[in-house]
């Protein structure tokens, strides 16, 4: 197997993700292309990992799973952001969510 | 070597279809289902570059919790169930136009790069073997002993985003 | 004990947990275990003392570098005899050896212990303590202010929502320090640093429930927190820079010897007296102290007698060998530590004369005072440095508590409304209060003179003509202010409400001990005796070759006629009202200077005024002005914008050159806004559009120019 077939899967769900992230108005579906994103550099990660040999096989693993750690994190506290919108505006539409406009 | 390649081709266009759903679809329930789909397949791709604990986490973890998650979350805000025209903001060309340069940009380093640089081959080495070197038990061993730090390190960053995602939700 | 020294913060740290849990059960509600736990400490610092004292001299060390060392003795005092032969062996090498010619005298060596913290692929980072002069005398004042304090408090905090959770915290704050002061690492002591951080938080902010004491207390932890950045940074760079060790000796012998790059050794340095500078008080970070004052009276007499600012100086004074060499003290003239030290002694000193608030006076006065530590540690006078510190805990903490008795009687701390004449209604109070001034002021034979008059003598010694002078005239003001405070608070005619009466015995019980150390500290470094000089005599100092320089007659006179000269012109101004009153209301200059004072040398105007208004104002405004006038979508905006902000940038350069502007900092901020404006829409997926796109195209132009 190629190296460049992980890394170009990694890289077309990657910009799947920036998609999603720029053009969903819903704040849910903005945070799974999040998880899109993420999904894609745990990809490159333990592809990356592999090319070297077993050591560093095991630093793109162990990486890999950091990353899954913080994602859990991110969408904890990501979902907890888009409650607390939905509760103060009652709408999860991040064009309405404009106050940052000054 | 061309099961493994027929089984990547096979994953990759169920995760590049997929993800291209979860992006696209004007139902949020259905986005979270494609997603499900995206995160098995990636999984089973870990599985492909022998990295087994990864995939196993992938599923427990993202498919077992997060996208659990992401239910909760469409359901408490109230997302309507089914089809719903507005999905997308008006800047989705913008976007698509973005994403596109990202990916010929990305495309074209890494066919650059990486060109036609194989993987290194795992079928000499014994099972065995393997798993002695990147198996679960390795995986165990360096976390708990190189990346002790960091791991320590992401602990606490879970614990800080538990207790800021209480803070934040919590009604008072 | 030295060995085991490690059990004196054990003890306050274990303290700690039992009162929170045990205390509310407890007949005092906790107040006991924490006396209890002080008392112990303090003898077991006792104890760490006399066994210091009693330690042979054992270790040789010439100022060149080349040490002819005693064997190590990892046992410690077990085989005494056996290293006593070994050492004075090595003595009479040593003299024989010495090449330049004077006798070298044998030091004792320092009690070091450790065990491995951790260990992270090749680096190892270990834990542990270590004990010598320094350390021992800080952990015997330590321990002892921190006990009276909590003796103190029993009564002053007597009914107290909180009762509990003070004393608790009180032991949480003496375990800081004592941590920090017996740390043989950096990483260690910095847990110390932070740990006093934290609890003077939480004890400035006891009183939470009135806004100005909960910002006071954030004040003071943020302030602080900006110095320790630079703390952080100057412990890595000291980490890398001593071949990955964060062990204090290791460091401070490497910086001596010339085992470190000149850079990292002078950068360090600076990062970590930024750290010294934020924890001291120091200018221009003094700001916090005063505030600190809205914490209870006791916290306010630990923080500034013995633990939380004093842990700068400690710091300076435990590191010596890595500010001596990066800013090379020997050499005289000027240094950033000499400097900073000075400007704050004057500065501080001027404050101090306009507070109508007894603790803010007793506050400007003990940044004053800290800065002459800091000048001393800056002009070479170690020694010096480290008795101020000592004697200055005991005269200060007793000024602090006095004022603390005070405002249990009249319940105020305003000396202008509240109080005067009091000296009649408190007769022990007046009496300690009195001692705690003129050693403060510097009266022979008062503590405060010795260590006073041998900083400026290690300053005139060392080739630092002008710090001395700077001294000197901090000498006079600090005679002058304390005497207005004194007159305010305990002479003339009583301005209060109600009947002032003398505290219980909980109160003045400190008070007369403390007030004994102040008269009786400063004879430890008598001359001809100096048992404090060589009990914290260590190897850093000899490495360095710091001389120490012992009393002179001649420049104590003159130092002694300046304070005099300072009582006496704050005596007429008060005592005898001779000089003209009013002189703030007919002399404009006069009172511009007044102005300037009262308002702190407008520097908390210019840090959340100019710095953060400006900053935080302008960009509001430019984006305010984008939004009337932008249109929507991003794609032409941005080609409109930046021939826009060009235009824009170039009138405004053009006016304020015009106008000749003076607010340099806010011309910044307006400029950046006014380049930032084009894309305050507010939707975030705008800007995620827009760094998305400019990422792409950096790195296409990466791929294509490299």
């Amino acid at each position: 197997m190629l190296v460049n077939q992980f890394l170009l899967l990694g890289a077309v769900l990657f910009c799947i993700g920036v998609y999603g992230v720029l053009a969903r108005r819903n704040g849910v579906l903005v945070l799974m292309s999040i998880e899109l994103i993420l999904n894609a550099v745990n990809i490159n990660l333990v592809a990356l990992g592999s090319v070297q040999g077993p050591e560093a096989a095991v630093a793109g693993q162990v990486f890999a799973l950091f990353v899954v750690t913080i994602a859990a994190a991110e969408v904890g506290v990501g979902l907890a952001i888009v409650l607390l919108i939905y509760r103060n505006r009652s709408t999860v539409d991040l064009d309405e969510v404009d106050l940052m406009k000054g | 070597m061309i099961a493994q390649n027929i089984a990547f081709a096979i994953l990759a266009l169920v995760a590049t279809l997929a993800a291209l759903r979860v992006v696209t679809t004007r139902n949020v329930v259905h986005a979270a289902l494609y997603l499900v789909v995206v995160l098995a397949s990636v999984g089973a791709l870990y599985v492909l570059l022998a990295a087994e604990f990864v995939a196993a986490v992938q599923i427990l973890i993202y498919i077992g919790a997060i996208v659990v998650l992401f239910l909760f979350g469409i359901m408490l805000t109230r997302a309507t169930i089914g089809v719903e025209s507005d999905l997308d903001n008006d800047q989705r060309w913008i976007a698509a136009i973005t994403g596109l340069f990202l990916l010929g940009v990305l495309t074209f380093v890494l066919v650059e790069s990486f060109g036609d640089d194989q993987l290194p081959g795992l079928a000499g080495v014994s099972r065995e073997e393997l798993t002695a070197q990147r198996g679960t038990g390795a995986v165990g061993d360096a976390i708990f002993s190189t990346y002790l730090v960091p791991f320590e390190v992401i602990s606490v960053l879970l614990l800080a985003a538990l207790v800021g995602a209480i803070v934040l939700a919590r009604r008072d | 004990m030295l060995e085991h020294i490690w059990v004196i913060p054990t003890v306050t740290f274990v303290s700690f947990w039992l009162i929170l849990f045990l205390g509310k059960r407890m007949p005092r509600h906790g107040a006991e275990i924490g006396i209890a736990a002080l008392a112990l400490t303090f003898v077991l610092s006792c104890v760490a003392t006399f066994q210091w004292n009693a330690r042979p001299a054992d270790e040789v060390v010439s100022p060149a570098g080349e040490e002819v060392h005693a064997e190590e003795d990892p046992s410690g005092g077990h085989a005494l005899g056996q290293v006593h032969a070994l050492a004075s062996e090595v003595a009479v090498e040593g003299e024989g050896g010495g090449e330049a010619g004077h006798e070298i005298e044998p030091i004792r060596s320092a009690v070091e212990r450790n065990v491995t913290w951790f260990s992270l692929g090749d680096v190892t980072v270990e834990a542990g303590t270590l004990a010598d002069g320094l350390a021992v005398v800080m952990l015997f004042t330590v321990t002892l202010i921190s006990l009276l304090v909590h003796v103190f408090s029993t009564n002053y905090m007597h009914g107290d929502v909180r009762f509990t959770y003070f004393f608790a915290a009180l032991s949480l704050f003496t375990t800081g320090m004592l941590l920090l002061v017996v740390s043989s690492s950096l990483l260690q002591a910095l847990f110390g640093w932070e740990l006093m951080g934290l609890c003077s938080f939480m004890l400035i902010g006891h009183w939470w429930e009135k806004k100005p004491n909960s910002d006071a207390a954030m004040k003071a932890f943020l302030t602080t927190r900006t110095g320790d950045i630079g703390l952080l940074v100057g412990i890595v760079i000291m980490f890398f820079a001593a071949g990955q060790t964060f062990d204090i000796a290791t460091i401070n012998d490497l910086a001596l010897t010339g085992g470190m790059g000149e850079t990292a050794l002078v950068v360090g340095a600076l990062a970590l007296f930024l750290g010294v500078i934020g924890k001291s008080a120091q200018f221009p970070l003094h700001t916090w102290l005063p505030d600190a004052m809205a914490g209870p009276t006791p916290v306010s007499a630990l923080i500034h007698a013995a633990t939380m600012v004093v842990a700068g100086v400690y710091l300076v004074a435990r590191l010596y060998g890595v500010f001596w060499e990066a800013f090379d003290i020997g050499a005289g003239g000027i240094n950033p530590i000499a400097a900073i030290g000075g400007i704050t002694i004057l500065i501080a000193a001027a404050l101090a004369f306009v507070q109508t608030d007894i603790k803010k006076v007793l506050a400007y006065s003990t940044v004053s005072q800290l800065g002459y530590m800091i000048m001393a540690l800056g002009v070479g006078a170690w020694t010096a440095a480290v008795f101020h510190l000592f004697t200055h805990a005991f005269f200060k903490g007793l000024l602090f508590l006095g004022a603390g008795s005070v405002s249990h009687a009249v319940h105020s701390f305003e000396m202008k409304d509240d109080m005067g004449g009091l000296r009649k209604y408190m007769p022990t109070t007046f009496a300690t209060f009195m001692i705690g001034s003129v050693a403060l002021a510097g009266l022979f034979p008062f503590a405060g003179f010795w260590s006073k008059d041998e900083i400026l003598l290690g300053a005139a010694e060392n080739g630092y003509r002008l710090f001395e002078l700077i001294g000197i005239i901090g000498a006079f003001m600090t005679a002058a202010y304390m005497t207005r405070c004194v007159y305010l608070t305990f002479f003339g005619r009583y301005r209060g409400h109600g009947h002032p009466h003398e505290s219980p015995p909980a109160i003045t019980g400190p008070l007369v001990v403390l007030a004994a150390f102040s008269v009786g500290a400063g004879l430890l470094n008598f001359p001809g005796f100096e048992l404090f000089g060589e009990l914290t005599e260590n190897r850093v100092l000899l490495l360095a070759g710091v001389e120490h320089h012992a009393f002179e007659v001649f420049p104590a006179i003159v130092s002694s006629a300046v304070v005099l000269a300072g009582l006496a012109f704050a005596g007429m101004l008060f005592f005898a009202q001779r000089l003209p009153r009013g002189v703030t209301a007919r002399n404009g200059l006069a009172r511009a200077g007044y102005q300037l004072l009262v308002n702190k040398y407008y520097l908390d105007h210019l840090y959340t005024g100019v710095i953060i208004g400006s900053i935080k104002g302008r960009i509001a405004r430019a984006a305010y002005w984008v939004n009337q006038k932008v249109i929507d979508g991003v794609v032409n905006a941005v080609g409109i914008g930046s021939a826009g902000a060009g235009a824009w940038v170039y009138r405004h350069i053009d006016q304020q050159v015009v106008d000749g502007a003076v607010n340099g900092a806010g011309f910044g901020a307006e400029g950046f806004g006014g380049i930032l404006r084009t894309i305050q829409t507010g939707r975030v997926q705008q800007y995620g559009a827009l760094l998305f796109g400019a990422t792409a195209v950096l790195a296409l132009s990466l791929v294509i120019f490299i």
